[in-house]
């Protein structure tokens, strides 16, 4: 029996090992390096308490970036899940072509983000313009992304263009759960469409909700791969998002341990969200 | 039931779908235009079929390196998670009412909580310390960070699996190792297949690690190849698209000729 012990330790333990020493001693040092003034290449640093959490919270850019980003992650994941929601429904529906249309929803999901994004730059900035000015409107004639002011919603766009594909399998597979009686009996009691779908879908989909809310959520406050393909946080700083910030102040900005505090209030702010909009989701789903 | 087509739904359903093929017809019709017929109209269908488009960007960008390079990546990678992940959530799996492993359990999923961002930094210096910013130790890191998501999805496979079986094999003298690649494994195939999808492509198109990670040029992988090329694209919208198309093109084949097992391997992996 000990041989069969040992034989679930030597199983584990270089997991352990390798998973601590490349994923929590990195997250610890971050911590770490977030009480110092290090620049990232210099042979020397010391420590600075908490000044650099403290600077955190009266940085300007620190702000734009969190305003930026809660605005797009807010944005796209009430689209993604109105929109794919609404796709899952019609895909499940008795339709033509099912499998074909099933295919092309998903399509944009095996496509790289970064790549996508550049496409879309183009999109915004030398085709979608020339409708715009066919249509003589000054607004649609300019390139969204070059204006400060809208920029983010054609973040927004690209984001939910690329991220209903996962949410709608999602939901696809949760409306495959509900057993068919369910309409049977309603529609023998003359339920209309609208009540069938409030009474029996939506609440049955709750599992389904919660997950594809979180996971959204969680994509869009992450946002990275967009920003760098579409406007690379310009014009100006309007969409620079948090991950963005981390990325060029701490390593080409000389901010590492700057930044590091920074990616620590980040983390806690990631986390309070996912909790909170587990336990929220999941109450409304014991209610039903 | 109803048996009859719903014809609004299927109407809907293929005008949606246009908003979804335009930007790819456009990138297919970009990368086959030249100048002169973009001047005319970006919109209309290419009249020359420019293919020289796809050969230039091949040698501007020396995709074939950088093809190559995205495909060990993903390969080794993905084949390791798939040994390695499993065998981890096995152990886990049949010791859940031991301290250790309970707790190596929750530290695990715990880890999914945290953003990269937190760790992007001080990642850097310790893989460069070890000399392991290249594709060995991007691989690594790969397998590793699969970690958390893999062994949930894991363990709770696994725990169905009835104790039954393995008994049995132990009866015959079966050591633990073998009991887990001649029973377990092999019965893990459903669940294996989602992982493989999954990260498949969250690997081949990941573009973050390779950014932060990769120090030497040859090593680059596709996406990272399109972001380094983007300065000199700026000026040849035909050169850039034929690129695009070209690193879209791998996965949207592999897309194509197993969508269903695609598909259903994501339903899997999320009613799971």
């Amino acid at each position: 029996m000990a041989k069969r012990r040992i034989a679930y330790y030597l199983m584990t333990i270089p997991a352990l090992f390798l998973f601590f020493a490349f994923h929590t001693f990195p997250a610890l040092q971050g911590i770490f390096y977030s009480f110092t003034n290090w620049d990232g290449f210099s042979d020397g640093y010391s420590f600075v308490g908490l000044k650099n959490f403290i600077n955190v919270f009266k940085d300007e850019n620190v702000y734009n970036a969190y305003f930026f980003t809660f605005k797009y992650a807010i944005a796209a994941t009430i689209l993604i899940n109105v929109i794919s929601l609404l796709i899952a429904l019609g895909l499940n529906a008795k339709i033509k072509a099912k499998n074909f249309f099933r295919s092309v929803y998903f399509l944009p999901n095996v496509l790289g983000v970064l790549i996508v994004g550049y496409i879309f730059n183009y999109l915004f900035s030398n085709a979608f313009t020339i409708w715009g000015a066919k249509l003589g409107s000054d607004f649609l004639s300019q390139n969204i992304l070059g204006n400060p002011d809208w920029a983010w919603v054609g973040i927004v766009i690209v984001g939910v263009w690329q991220g209903i594909a996962y949410n709608t399998i999602l939901y696809l597979a949760g409306l495959q759960t509900i057993p068919a009686d369910l309409y049977e009996a309603s529609s023998l009691d003359g339920a209309s469409k609208w009540r069938e779908f409030w009474s029996i879908t939506f609440p049955m989909l709750a599992s389904f909700f919660t997950i594809n809310m979180v996971l959204a959520m969680k994509g869009g406050l992450m946002i990275f791969d967009q920003i760098v393909a579409l406007t690379g946080g310009g014009p100006g700083r309007s969409t620079q998002s948090i991950a963005h910030l981390i990325y060029t102040g701490g390593f080409t900005g000389g901010e590492f341990a700057y930044q590091s505090a920074n990616a620590v209030i980040y983390f806690i702010v990631i986390v309070a969200i996912s909790l909170f909009q587990i336990k929220v989701l999941q109450r409304r789903e014991m209610d039903l | 039931m109803r048996k009859n087509t719903n014809w609004l739904a299927t109407a809907l359903i293929a005008l949606g779908s246009i908003l979804i093929l335009f930007p790819l017809y456009m990138t297919v019709g970009i990368a086959l235009k030249n100048p002169e017929e973009m001047a005319q109209s970006i919109f209309s269908l290419p009249t020359g079929l420019h293919f020289e488009n796809f050969s230039n960007a091949i040698k501007a960008t020396d995709f074939f390196h950088a093809l190559q390079n995205s495909a060990v990546i993903t390969i080794v990678s993905v084949g390791f998670i798939l040994l390695t992940n499993s065998l981890v959530s096995y152990a886990i799996a049949r010791n859940m009412n031991r301290r250790f492993f309970k707790l190596l359990y929750l530290y695990f999923v715990s880890a999914m909580f945290i953003p990269f961002q937190i760790i992007m930094l001080p990642v850097v210096k310790v893989t460069t310390d070890l000399g392991m910013n290249n594709i060995p130790g991007l691989i690594l890191l790969y397998i590793v960070y699969g970690l958390p998501f893999n062994v949930f999805v894991y363990v709770g496979y696994i725990r169905s699996i009835p104790l039954e079986l393995e008994e049995a094999a132990t009866v015959d003298g079966t050591s633990t190792w073998g009991t887990f690649w001649k029973i377990i494994f092999p019965l893990l195939g459903p669940i294996s297949a989602t992982i493989i999808i999954l990260s498949s492509l969250s690997t081949w198109n990941d573009f973050l690690l390779p950014l932060i990670l990769l120090a030497d040029p040859s090593q680059y992988t596709l996406p990272l190849v399109q972001y380094v090329f983007q300065g000199q694209f700026s000026t040849d919208f035909n050169l850039a698209f034929a690129s695009y198309l070209l690193a879209l093109l791998p996965m949207v084949v592999v897309y194509l000729s197993a969508q269903k097992w695609i598909i259903s391997g994501i339903t899997q992996g999320a009613i799971k």
